[in-house]
């Protein structure tokens, strides 16, 4: 069963079709990738290395960029991308409260 | 085929409310009260809560209270606001409406003006039944589209399918409204390749850059902490998957609230208001942008959801398309299509057929959930726009 969808050829990133778990996961073009964090439906797995400063792909169109260097496998959200246009100040806030309890639940889901 | 009303004026809707309208808030509980017990007979509420005037208020509410989907209109004014109330309610007579005004200061208090305004109500009710049906065509029909509460699951079952419908609709000659340049940031290069003349694409290009600028200035994107929860990381990313909406075809205009589709096809709306930031967020919530669309004519609305909003609107039936398979597992009471059985393994084709079939269902009468559940949200608050500029509406 497929769990990572690749959108556009050239994105950089995978997308979760549903709860996804570390270890190896089969992408929707046949390839596998190396998933180092479990993540939820939606969420963002990296297909390559994305070093910091690096555009993120997705439906093969920049959506922001790394402002850390991010691993194959890795989770690509808030804490290691952002936005090229409107800083989401609002986003930040609230969601550094919540990655303590989404690391937390995820803790109990694994 | 669908059985619409004929209005005087030519149009033809697809629902026939009584609109009873306050012009300040402080007549809203007299609106709300007249309107309680005739919910079932299509007496709805909307109005304008400032007591202060705004141009983009006024045009708004007159574009409402004449739509095709409202057959007759009730003005309630507490008497002393600055709203114009003589001016809308000539202009709704003049569209062949009938309208009635009740002024609470002079009708004699909240008791009295609830009693006069229901009478009035229940005489409408009986009349709007009498209206003549007519048969309507796909191409009479304007539709508009709208994401809410989205997730990272919207921007792959639910927009995309609702592109497709919009692609079919508009080849068949309705007109299609897609809508929030600040959730287009990001895409306008894309979009201004998909305009028919090279001036609309840079009005659209205008139109964005104008959004990115305004909310830099709020120092809020139009993201909100769900959106984040969802799996989208910035504005770009969920305007990448609110964009997917618009579909294919070549976008035939720019408008604003209030402006018609002069023909079939596909156009953008921009919300955001011109001038410095005046009056705060231009899109404080969906239901400010559902109101716009119905403004600008919108008999209906496909609203895609992955978070998964509940609401409705007045005037205009609003279909909603749940964009998550887990969402729509926990809120399927209040979602009309599961758009998220993409996500394991249904076609967006065969979504996109549902979708469509259910506008023609619900434009025949058939309620959607959130009508059935008594939804008719509305509001209205401060914006001001200046006119579009000649680009924006290129003669075909």
């Amino acid at each position: 069963m497929t769990t990572l969808l690749l959108l556009a050829p050239e994105d950089n990133i995978l997308v979760a079709l549903g709860a996804v778990s570390k270890g190896a996961n089969p992408v929707s073009d046949g390839s596998a990738v190396d998933v180092q964090e479990p993540v939820v439906l939606g969420h963002k797995i990296a297909r390559v290395a994305i070093p910091r400063g690096e555009t993120v792909i997705k439906y093969g169109v920049p959506i922001g960029s790394a402002v850390s260097d991010i691993e194959a496998g890795q989770h690509v959200h808030i804490h290691n991308m952002k936005s090229d246009y409107t800083p989401t100040h609002s986003l930040e806030e609230t969601a550094q409260g919540h990655r303590k309890t989404e690391s937390g639940s995820e803790g109990r889901r694994s | 085929m669908i059985e619409g009303y004929l209005r005087h004026d030519g149009r033809k809707g697809i629902r026939n409310h009584v609109a009873v309208a306050y012009l300040v808030e402080c007549a809203r509980h007299v609106a709300s009260e007249i309107v309680l017990p005739h919910r079932d007979k299509g007496a709805q509420v909307i109005g304008f809560p400032g007591c202060f005037p705004n141009p983009y208020a006024q045009m708004m509410m007159e574009r409402l209270c004449t739509h095709p989907n409202v057959g007759a209109v009730l003005l309630v004014s507490l008497g002393c606001e600055s709203f114009n109330r003589f001016a809308l309610q000539e202009a709704i007579a003049a569209s062949g409406r009938p309208v009635h005004s009740i002024v609470i200061q002079q009708a004699g208090g909240t008791r009295s003006s609830i009693a006069e305004g229901q009478a009035w109500i229940l005489e409408q009710c009986a009349a709007l039944e009498a209206i003549p049906r007519v048969t309507m065509g796909v191409e009479d029909l304007i539709v508009g589209t709208v994401c809410g509460g989205s997730d990272a699951t919207s921007g792959i079952t639910g927009n995309p399918a609702v592109g497709r419908v919009f692609d079919r609709l508009g080849a068949e000659g309705a007109a299609c409204i897609f809508e929030e340049t600040g959730e287009l940031i990001g895409c306008e290069q894309i979009m201004a390749a998909r305009a028919v003349t090279p001036e609309l694409g840079q009005e659209i290009v205008r139109s964005v850059d104008k959004a990115a600028d305004y909310y830099a200035t709020l120092g809020f994107g139009s993201f909100a902490a769900g959106n984040a929860e969802g799996g989208l990381s910035t504005i770009e990313e969920k305007s990448m998957g609110a964009y997917a909406k618009s579909g294919s075809a070549r976008i035939n205009g720019l408008i604003k609230p209030g402006d018609m589709p002069p023909s079939g096809g596909l156009y953008l709306m921009d919300v955001v208001p011109d001038g410095e930031v005046r009056y705060g967020f231009p899109n404080i919530n969906d239901n400010a942008e559902i109101a716009e669309m119905i403004a600008s004519g919108a008999h209906m609305i496909l609203f895609v959801t992955g978070r998964g909003s509940v609401v409705g609107s007045a005037i205009s039936p609003v279909i909603k398309i749940c964009a998550n398979p887990d969402t729509y597992a926990r809120l399927s009471e209040d979602m009309d299509v599961n758009a998220g059985r993409i996500l394991s393994g249904d076609s967006l084709e065969s979504v996109a057929d549902e979708i469509y079939g259910l506008c023609l269902a619900i434009a025949d009468g058939e309620a959607t959930k959130s009508e059935a559940l008594g939804h008719a949200e509305f509001i209205l608050t401060y914006k001001s726009f200046e006119p579009i500029g000649p680009s924006c509406l290129p003669v075909k």
